[in-house]
């Protein structure tokens, strides 16, 4: 019972955020309108993936530290559900962006950068199959995993802020929801809005896990 | 200190043995070239800027990858031992490092005159493309030197090598095609310091990440 606050939470945050997404008064923007909105399902995805990426890189970490198999388990498992919200955060993105910009891959800097985001973890994926060894793999992984993140910083933190030319919403002169945009009655939902799915990606990575370490049981 | 400059003698030494590995390298990098040239099928001057930038970085970035690649890759298994008995792996991966950029600079230099040659050479701000294709050398060689190291542990690793640093190349590559396009431009130098400034940054990024992660690579 001790444990079980935070699910409890990660469920009354989710169905507030859900319900408050949708049915709260939004600010008006010109060519946004009501899918502001997609803020609370999309922006969020990206943070998602990006808190539980960086938790992925801190658990390669320290299994390179202490070599227990455990915190390989939790690595590879957070970059999976990473991956999952890189996948959702694009497909939420492509669905808006067909509305607002009038076509789902318009070649956007963030969309871009987001795709090699995918194409770098899927790559550790790959490589994580490709080896045999448990040991092997688990320290291979771990090594490719922090050499990744080293290279994603720039791409995600630096490049799209270089160029002006994001179609993005509070770029290149757009209406947007930057700090003085970014209203409180969308703060409300947007703060919760990520707490909350990264705690359903944390829940998801916990069931995870623990089928691994069944599975390992049972072979042994 | 003294190490590293035998380790780097050696990697020479070795390279000089061998010469069929540098001469493929070389023609490698000329029948490619020349089959750019044929495709495109014009004559000296006559594709854009544009073209001419992007598709000598794609060539560079393939030279690259077939000829880094084989750093860790290609060596025996045994000889690899018996290198970790004499040196400390940080040496060895820093004289890789330094002696794969050189290897990458002078096969740079070469595409960049035979290049010239065959499809013309538009660059205005001559000494500002050579500072790009030195820092841009230095940069893929050493993240290629370290995937390298990654892709060697697994079987496929000719494959591998692609699928790893492909993603993790972008972001360089894309400030690199900023970079030398500005010097193609004969922009003026003071406009575009901020990027040769983060092409430095990434570099420092991928060697200092390297250096760290090493170690832990050649235990297994």
């Amino acid at each position: 019972m001790k444990k079980r606050w935070w699910k409890i939470l990660c469920v009354v945050l989710l169905v507030y955020v859900i319900l408050g997404a949708l049915l709260f008064e939004v600010p008006r923007l010109a060519i946004l309108n009501e899918t502001i909105r997609n803020l609370h399902f999309h922006v969020t995805m990206w943070f998602g993936m990006i808190i539980l990426l960086t938790v992925s890189v801190v658990y390669a970490i320290k299994y390179l530290r202490s070599n227990k198999i455990e915190h390989d388990h939790y690595s590879v498992e957070f970059a999976n559900a990473g991956v999952l919200f890189g996948i959702l955060g694009i497909t939420t993105g492509a669905i808006w962006a067909n509305f607002t910009w009038g076509e789902p891959w318009s070649g956007d800097p963030k969309q871009n950068s987001s795709a090699i985001a995918l194409l770098i973890y899927l790559a550790y994926l790959v490589l994580r199959n490709s080896l045999e060894d448990q040991q092997q793999k688990a320290r291979v992984s771990a090594i490719y995993n922090v050499f990744a993140f080293a290279a994603l910083i720039p791409l995600l933190f630096i490049l799209p802020r270089m160029t002006d030319s994001s179609l993005h919403p509070g770029n290149g002169g757009n209406p947007g929801f930057n700090a003085y945009d970014l209203d409180s009655r969308l703060r409300m939902i947007f703060y919760p809005a990520i707490i909350g799915w990264a705690l359903l990606g944390t829940w998801l990575v916990s069931l995870r896990v623990r089928i691994r370490k069944i599975k390992t049981a049972l072979e042994d | 200190m003294n190490q590293i400059l035998s380790l780097i003698s050696k990697e020479f030494r070795s390279e000089w043995r061998q010469k069929y590995a540098l001469n493929g390298m070389l023609l490698y990098l000329a029948s490619t070239i020349f089959v750019c040239y044929m495709s495109f099928n014009v004559k000296v001057g006559a594709i854009q800027g544009l073209t001419w930038n992007a598709l000598f970085w794609i060539i560079i970035l393939f030279a690259g990858v077939n000829s880094v690649a084989k750093s860790f890759i290609q060596e025996a298994n045994g000889r690899l031992l018996y290198y970790y008995t004499l040196a400390k792996p940080e040496q060895i991966i820093i004289s890789k490092i330094i002696y794969y950029s050189l290897l990458m600079i002078g096969l740079t230099l070469v595409g960049y005159f035979f290049y010239s040659v065959v499809m013309g050479n538009p660059i205005e701000d001559k000494p500002m493309f050579l500072l790009t294709v030195i820092l841009a050398s230095t940069g893929l060689a050493s993240a290629l030197t370290m995937l390298s190291g990654i892709a060697s542990k697994a079987p496929n690793s000719s494959t591998l090598i692609a699928v790893l640093s492909f993603p993790v190349m972008i972001p360089m590559l894309l400030v690199i095609i900023k970079c030398s396009r500005n010097a193609l431009d004969g922009i003026d130098r003071s406009q575009y310091l901020d990027q040769i400034g983060t092409l430095v940054g990434i570099n420092a990024i991928i060697i200092a990440v390297s250096y760290l992660l090493f170690p832990y690579l050649w235990r297994s």
